[in-house]
């Protein structure tokens, strides 16, 4: 109580957005690194005093200042590490658009304030309506980020990205509405307690995904992405790999699992089939890539499709292991479009035969690299390792056949990064103005030394990220216990026999007698 | 009810009337010059009167017949002549500029305005068939003058024609379908005609409450009578095209309201399907329509249609919700859609010709920023982007119609808004996205820079935080329609 610093983390960038819409470029930057890193701070202040064990809903605000809904906030462990992923990866990005952005500051530095306002808004808003005004609200800002300062197919990329959010979008607004029509509150910890009729939970749910598996993506709706990545400048990619994906798993992980368990239980093998397709077809297309930004963005719909595998297998270690994976996948894949954005902003351009045998001109660079390939593949020791361990071993429980056709996954993504990685980093140097560029600058070891060191920490120790969200993950599963469905990985108790197995025929027959 | 309390009632129009009769006057014996005096005469005038209409919002309002039942006093009536009279303000501030430029402003312009704000007042306010269709008449006259007004401008002329043909056609319809109405009613006020449908509702009666809704339809613009908007808007003079799309759709659109929910409020089953047919088809056209468009007059005609798709839906719903909505949703629409003509208005290049295309606003955003962000904060707003307050406008239409229990109407109608997104974010791709081709007029008169200025900040998501008041007020309002006495 007292410190409303959930208001004041979304606060920061709003003003910081609205003051550099009116500043010249240089001062647009400062202001907007000094804003993000202040959020950071309040975003480590919040973490530091998160009661882990504590209340469900910790550093809740609320005021009725409107009608129909209410300015409600509050975070649980799952909102938390979320609103950290968000907070530390926004300096870093305004750090990426330092030199690379060099029209127009003020503005693509309010759109990126406004992005973070909002992102951070979607993970802590506590009423159903605020949430859907949070998470309509960041097209806005993606839109222009993409269209304005995006590649030369930009205008196409920015549509396809809006609209097909868009279309995802407006029909879970009408699922909004009918629930809050049903249940009477717009609160989202009671709806989260709420029990809809079954037949309309199906519904519900089908909205809902509607919006999530566009924002995820899933395969087969997964086609925006790609193109989003691949037109948007490299923060742009960053905070839409980083961040924006999550909101996808966010929402199942807040409203369509806890809202409508049976409807959950009864589409299981519908995500399930969704994720074992994307896994391999994702994986194959991106094996062929020669556009690295295409390449990772494909590889990001390939472990998407594991935090949906994981969410939907009704066990705590799915639960974990998917959000485990959106938070490795957000340092990971953000780190790796900025190793991309590294060297495009040297050579201009992201054809991956354009580069190889950087490791002997930048070294570092092609350590870094490594890095974030192998936590890509999901080497131990890297978090991508321990995303991928917990949640297979959740989905595992759930059904070993998508497992298996998730495992198969796995190994053609170690496949598609190797290639990537040798193409790029090893060989020989065959362009003489690839071979030229310079090593990492001060700036970039900023961007990338902190994303490492947080690769590594949760691949080591991944018990600091896990513990802030233990108890809601138990007090998930135990929502979702009632229509868990069986999986086929469980050993099936016989009925024991009366006799031992050794018994010689005689004494058994005796035996069966005798009782 | 004596009569000095009738006419206390029907203040606002009645001191509208006066003031436009003396102002005529004026206008008889004094040169063009004095227009602009005129037109500042007009807004105190008009500014006087939503004063004296608006502080009935504030209280309890009081339901009261005047005139022996042919008008009646409250909230709902109040509460749109406001917006009427507020809209017919900010037309008036806008407008003289543009035709004194062409040499062709005179004083007959603010004081038909002054008229038609009457009419428009009279239209909301009518509890009879006689009364609603003289306002009807001075409201849609004035405007067929207006959109002729450039009488030099071939294309002014041939909207001005265009309107007038197709107005009188839809007056004639209303005309039948109220004969029939008073056929088989034997009354033309509101309540006689609400009791004598309900004790039985023959078919002929059918006909008539079909061929009144049909001409009202003509007259909000709702498919499939909207073919007269694109070309009339287009043709029309801007600040002319401003005003259609504000004031006279408030009370088009008010006057339904209040025919729908009274005379024939008994039989909603009835007209529910019209209205659902004539939004989805609104909403449908509207949005697929303005796809091609180049001229962006054009393309806000069909936005236009498309809002008035939505607007229906909180029609459709026929409860005192959907009718708030309805309210709410006008209150919303009027700041937005005279927002983005005022900003149109002022789009000229440098020899003072008005940028009516896409090809000619592209790149306005490095050279006109500030006209430019808020043309766009306009434009998502229009579209129904949360955070801007376009989205609040749709967000309680639709769950008016989820809690009538239309979630089929609800679900198509927003899937087919995202038709619509299409065409608003091509109108900021344009701006934002693409170079910049010509060089506009650096700068903008202070009364437009107003008006607009007042516009975006309704549309801003500050505007939240008049939720709470705006829906005690609506609520209010549609509260008052479905107390028929």
């Amino acid at each position: 109580m007292g410190f409303p610093i959930l208001s004041v983390t979304l606060a920061v960038p709003l003003a910081a957005a609205i003051v550099c819409l009116f500043l010249n470029a240089p001062a647009a930057r400062t202001l907007a690194l000094a804003a993000t890193l202040a959020d950071l701070a309040l975003g480590i202040v919040l973490w530091a005093n998160y009661d882990i064990g504590g209340a469900q809903w910790q550093f809740t605000e609320r005021a009725d200042l409107f009608a129909g809904f209410q300015y409600a906030l509050g975070i649980d462990g799952i909102a938390l590490m979320l609103i950290v992923l968000s907070v530390f990866l926004m300096p870093i990005c305004i750090l990426a658009s330092w030199d690379a952005i060099d029209r127009r500051v003020g503005e693509y530095m309010a759109a990126f304030l406004l992005m973070e306002t909002l992102m951070i808004g979607v993970f802590c808003a506590q009423d159903l309506f605020l949430f859907y005004i949070m998470f309509e609200a960041g097209l806005i800002p993606m839109y222009l980020i993409i269209g304005v300062w995006g590649g030369a197919n930009r205008i196409y990329a920015s549509y396809k990205f809006f609209l097909y959010t868009l279309l995802g979008s407006v029909l879970m607004l009408i699922a909004m509405l009918w629930m809050v029509n049903v249940a009477g509150t717009t609160s989202i910890p009671a709806l989260m307690q709420y029990d809809f009729a079954p037949q309309a939970q199906t519904w519900l749910w089908l909205a809902f995904f509607a919006s999530f598996a566009v924002k995820m993506p899933m395969w087969p709706a997964h086609t925006w992405l790609p193109d989003a990545h691949v037109q948007a400048p490299t923060a742009g990619s960053v905070i839409l790999a980083g961040v924006l994906l999550k909101m996808g798993g966010y929402g199942f992980i807040r409203f369509s699992l806890p809202m409508f368990p049976e409807a959950s239980a009864q589409f299981m093998w519908l995500i399930f089939g969704l994720s074992m397709a994307a896994v391999v077809i994702t994986s194959l297309i991106a094996l062929v890539q020669h556009d690295m930004k295409k390449l990772i963005a494909y590889s990001s719909v390939a472990h998407m499709a594991i935090v949906t595998a994981g969410l939907f297998a009704f066990n705590v270690q799915g639960l974990e292991g998917a959000m485990v994976m959106m938070l490795s996948h957000g340092l990971v894949s953000g780190a790796l479009f900025l190793c991309v954005g590294v060297i495009y902003d040297r050579l201009h351009t992201r054809e991956i035969d354009r580069y190889g045998g950087l490791s002997i001109n930048m070294p570092m660079y092609a350590l870094f690299f490594m890095v974030f390939t192998m936590a890509s593949i999901g080497l131990p020791g890297t978090s991508g390792f321990v995303a991928e361990f917990i949640s297979l071993v959740g989905v595992y429980e759930a059904s070993s056949l998508a497992t298996l056709v998730l495992t198969t996954g796995i190994i053609l993504g170690a496949a598609y990064m190797l290639y990537l990685y040798w193409r790029v980093a090893f060989g020989v140097q065959r362009n003489a103005d690839a071979a030229a560029m310079r090593d990492l600058t001060g700036r970039e070891w900023l961007m990338l030394a902190p994303i490492a060191a947080a690769v590594l920490w949760m691949g080591v120790y991944p018990e600091s990220f896990l513990a802030p969200m233990r108890k809601d993950i138990a007090t998930l599963d135990a929502r979702l216990a009632g229509a868990a469905p069986t999986g086929d990985a469980r050993l099936a108790p016989g009925k024991p026999r009366s006799y031992p197995a050794n018994a010689i025929a005689h004494e058994a027959a005796a035996a069966g007698e005798a009782e | 009810m004596g009569f000095a309390q009738s006419l206390y009632f029907t203040g606002a129009e009645v001191g509208l009337s006066l003031s436009g009769l003396v102002l005529l006057l004026v206008t008889a014996w004094t040169s063009h010059k004095a227009a602009r005096a005129i037109t500042v005469l007009a807004v105190a005038a008009l500014f006087g009167a939503a004063i004296f209409t608006g502080v009935a919002l504030w209280e309890t309002s009081p339901v009261a017949d005047a005139f022996g039942g042919l008008y009646r006093v409250d909230a709902f009536g109040s509460f749109a002549k406001v917006l009427i009279y507020l809209a017919t303000i900010a037309c008036l501030i806008v407008t003289p500029r543009f035709f004194a430029e062409r040499g062709a402003y005179r004083g007959e312009y603010p004081v038909l305005m002054l008229f038609s704000a009457v009419g428009a007042g009279m239209m909301v306010s009518a509890t009879d068939l006689m009364t609603l269709y003289i306002g009807l008449e001075m409201s849609s006259l004035s405007s067929y003058i207006f959109a002729s007004f450039l009488k030099g401008d071939w294309r002014s002329n041939e909207a001005g024609l265009k309107y007038f043909i197709l107005g009188a056609l839809a007056s004639g319809i209303i005309l039948y379908g109220m004969s029939l109405v008073y056929g088989f009613a034997g009354t033309t006020n509101y309540a006689g005609i609400r009791v004598a449908f309900e004790a039985s509702f023959p078919t002929g009666a059918l006909f008539g409450m079909v061929f009144v809704l049909a001409g009202l339809a003509f007259k909000i613009a709702a498919v499939p009578f909207h073919m007269w908007t694109p070309d009339v808007y287009e043709g029309a003079p801007t600040p002319v095209t401003a005003f259609f799309a504000s004031a006279p759709k408030v009370a088009a659109v008010g006057m339904l309201m209040r025919i729908a929910f009274g005379p024939f409020g008994g039989e909603a089953e009835a007209w529910r399907q019209i209205v659902i047919f004539a939004s989805l088809a609104s909403i449908v056209v509207g949005a697929l329509g303005a796809i091609g468009q180049q001229n962006l007059k054009r393309l806000l005609a069909y936005s236009s249609i498309n809002n008035i798709g939505f607007l229906l839906i909180g029609l459709a719903a026929a409860t005192p919700a959907g009718a708030a909505g309805v309210a709410i949703y006008l209150a919303i629409y009027v700041p937005m859609t005279l927002g983005s003509f005022v900003a149109l208005l002022m789009l000229r290049d440098r020899e003072g010709r008005p940028l009516e295309t896409f090809a000619d606003i592209s790149g306005l955003a490095t050279t006109r920023p500030a006209l430019a962000w808020c043309l766009m904060l306009l434009m998502f707003s229009l579209a129904g982007i949360p955070p801007l307050f376009g989205f609040w406008a749709k967000f309680v239409v639709f769950q008016a119609a989820v809690e009538a229990d239309l979630v089929a109407l609800a679900a198509i109608g927003i899937a087919a808004s995202v038709i619509g997104a299409f065409y608003y974010i091509k109108f900021i791709k344009t701006m934002f996205f693409d170079d910049s081709a010509r060089a506009p007029e650096e700068r903008s008169p202070a009364g437009h820079w107003a008006v607009l200025a007042l516009c975006v900040l309704a549309i801003s998501p500050l505007a939240y935080l008049a939720t709470p008041w705006l829906g005690a007020v609506a609520d209010r309002a549609a509260a008052s329609l479905f107390l028929f006495s």
